[in-house]
């Protein structure tokens, strides 16, 4: 009997480097538990039965192009969409030999906090059915913390990958930009998109990472890491100095309990042995979040060009060419891309390109040179991921602004490409707090070592109480 | 900050969007919210300060000129709503029904 509750994607392999069990019987398994709990989490957008691989099986956003497997990135505009290439991330996993299990859920283009703004429903926190799993890939982190999935793959625009793994009590990694291919992503803004891991441990998460990362021919903005991934193994933080930015302290909508989890979890790194200190970053937290919400959105609108009912997806009916794109357009796409493809045409257009886009360019300039200056005096830089536990399902569904302000603590990192980890700190309410480390560029060696650390002495239990047997 | 209806009329147009009256409505005023928090980047002196477009420092990335295989023709239309022999068929782009 495989317990895939508790079963880590480093055990599974011990399994089956000891032959205990073959990859054909833990894909079997990671089905059955879809086919038990999935129906009221809602993780998966489709199952993928006859997957081949000799091992440990995965879970991929739907944002990456699947050989084969329909691939809708949670749009009624790429319904039906069978992508006749692999991204290069998913030809990688199955080069590795890993079997799909199947394509999860996510907000509509990568697009929101919380899965709601998929156009398939949402995907619901298995901590608490009636929470959000966060987003926009809470499907992804669903699966892994439901043992609905050993590890998957997400991606990471303003903290996709972080923020539902905080939300849902595991591990995630957004990855410096440029180490992992993007060759085959449904493409939401450029600059910032980043694919990552997702698991229960670090060192699975380290360990998946190794399996994409690498130059990708077929992605120009791909690079070699400069060292090699190595999977931690210390469990004491001697020589590692991590900063807390100030502002973190005066920062508005931090719940007391995320505020204590993370304070908890700053002075254990203490006595683990890092120097901590205080670091500044005022522009980032006061000017990171309209800065992304003008850069995202242009780019989203470049991006999304592409779906004008003529190579794919459904088409609507109409007299002139015009007309049916038109009509494509406003049936295909829900009301979170269509407002940010509205905003984006907006600040792109004659008249506003540089009080909007232009501005927001030379913000983010500023935004990385804060994170250099500050990564002169540490190693990393740590502070809550989401400023929130998960919250109900139809909270802020109705208020954009409220759903953008989740993305507060993630966003800065992002727009410096910086490599951000998620890792659990404990529990608020019941429900998860997410740590987030940041690291320099490249620097993920150091955030799997000072993740890995707390992780052992922090002990949290991946498993949601309500599933524990 | 508040955006005219007839702006975002506009804008939906150059972003082929044929919004319903009452999406025109609702965006009209989420857009104005919108633009009133991103605006907040209008406050800071940036003279002298370039842009990033991009996180990483590459610069003119090459590629080897060497052929590879690509797509067939059927795999690359195989996606396509309407097709005719080796094209994508569409509506009329240019004629009497279409207009400017």
């Amino acid at each position: 009997m495989i317990d895939t509750l508790r079963l880590t994607a480093e055990q599974a392999l011990g399994l089956l480097e000891r032959k205990e069990v073959s990859s054909a019987e833990l894909h079997r398994a990671y089905l059955d538990a879809a086919g038990e709990r999935d129906g009221e989490i809602h993780a998966y957008l489709r199952l993928v039965e006859n997957a081949e691989g000799t091992g440990v099986p995965i879970a991929l956003k739907d944002v990456i192009s699947t050989k084969g497997v329909e691939t809708t990135a949670g749009s009624k505009i790429l319904a039906g969409y069978v992508p006749v290439f692999d991204a290069t991330v998913a030809a990688r996993v199955r080069a590795a030999g890993m079997p799909v299990i199947g394509k999860t859920n996510t907000d509509e283009f990568a697009m929101g906090s919380s899965t709601e703004n998929s156009a398939y429903g949402p995907s619901h926190n298995p901590w608490d059915l009636t929470r959000v799993p966060g987003g926009s890939g809470g499907g992804t982190a669903a699966a892994v913390s439901a043992g609905l999935a050993p590890w998957g793959l997400g991606s990471d625009t303003g903290g996709s990958i972080k923020q539902p793994s905080a939300l849902c009590g595991n591990v995630g990694l957004r990855p410096t930009y440029g180490t992992v291919s993007r060759f085959g992503i449904v493409a939401f803004a450029s600059s910032l998109d980043q694919i990552g891991p997702v698991a229960k441990t670090v060192r699975d998460v380290a360990l998946l990472y190794s399996i994409i990362a690498g130059r990708d021919p077929n992605d120009s903005t791909t690079v070699d890491q400069p060292e090699p991934t190595r999977l931690p193994e210390h469990d004491r933080l001697d020589g590692v100095r991590i900063g807390v930015p100030k502002q973190v302290a005066g920062l508005q909508g931090i719940e007391p309990g995320v505020r204590a989890s993370f304070d908890a979890a700053v002075k254990l790194a203490g006595e683990l042995g890092a120097e901590v200190g205080e670091c500044d970053l005022p522009l980032s937290f006061e000017y990171g979040m309209p800065c992304y919400y003008l850069i995202a959105p242009a780019e989203a609108s470049s991006n999304l060009a592409r779906y004008d009912g003529v190579r794919y997806g459904p088409r609507a009916e109409g007299a002139t060419y015009r007309e049916m794109v038109e009509r494509t357009r406003d049936e295909g796409f829900g009301d979170e891309p269509k407002r940010r493809i509205m905003l984006g045409t907006y600040a792109l257009s004659a008249g506003y390109y540089d009080a909007y886009y232009g501005q927001a360019q030379r913000v983010r300039t500023l935004i990385v040179r804060e994170h250099a200056a500050a990564f002169e005096g540490f190693d990393v830089i740590a502070t809550p991921t989401s400023p929130t536990v998960a919250f109900p399902l139809g909270d802020k569904a109705a208020d954009p602004l409220a759903m953008y302000a989740c993305d507060l603590l993630t966003i800065p990192s992002c727009l410096a490409g910086l490599p951000g980890l998620n890792i659990p700190s404990g529990l608020s309410g019941g429900l998860p707090v997410g740590l987030q480390l940041i690291g320099r560029q490249f620097g993920e060696n150091t955030l799997f070592r000072t993740g890995h650390a707390l992780e052992q002495a922090i002990g949290f239990d991946t498993v949601p109480a309500r599933l524990r047997a | 900050m508040s955006i005219e209806r007839e702006t975002v009329l506009h804008v939906a147009r150059l972003a082929r969007l044929a919004l319903r009256e009452d999406e025109l409505d609702r965006l009209t005023l989420e857009l104005g919210a919108i633009l009133d928090a991103v605006s907040k980047v209008a406050e800071l002196d940036l003279a002298g300060v370039p842009p990033t477009s991009h996180p990483l420092d590459l610069v003119n990335v090459w590629a080897a000129d060497e052929p590879h295989v690509s797509l067939s023709l059927d795999d690359a239309l195989a996606n396509a709503p309407a097709r005719e022999g080796p094209l994508v068929r569409v509506p009329p782009t240019v004629g009497p029904e279409v207009s400017a």
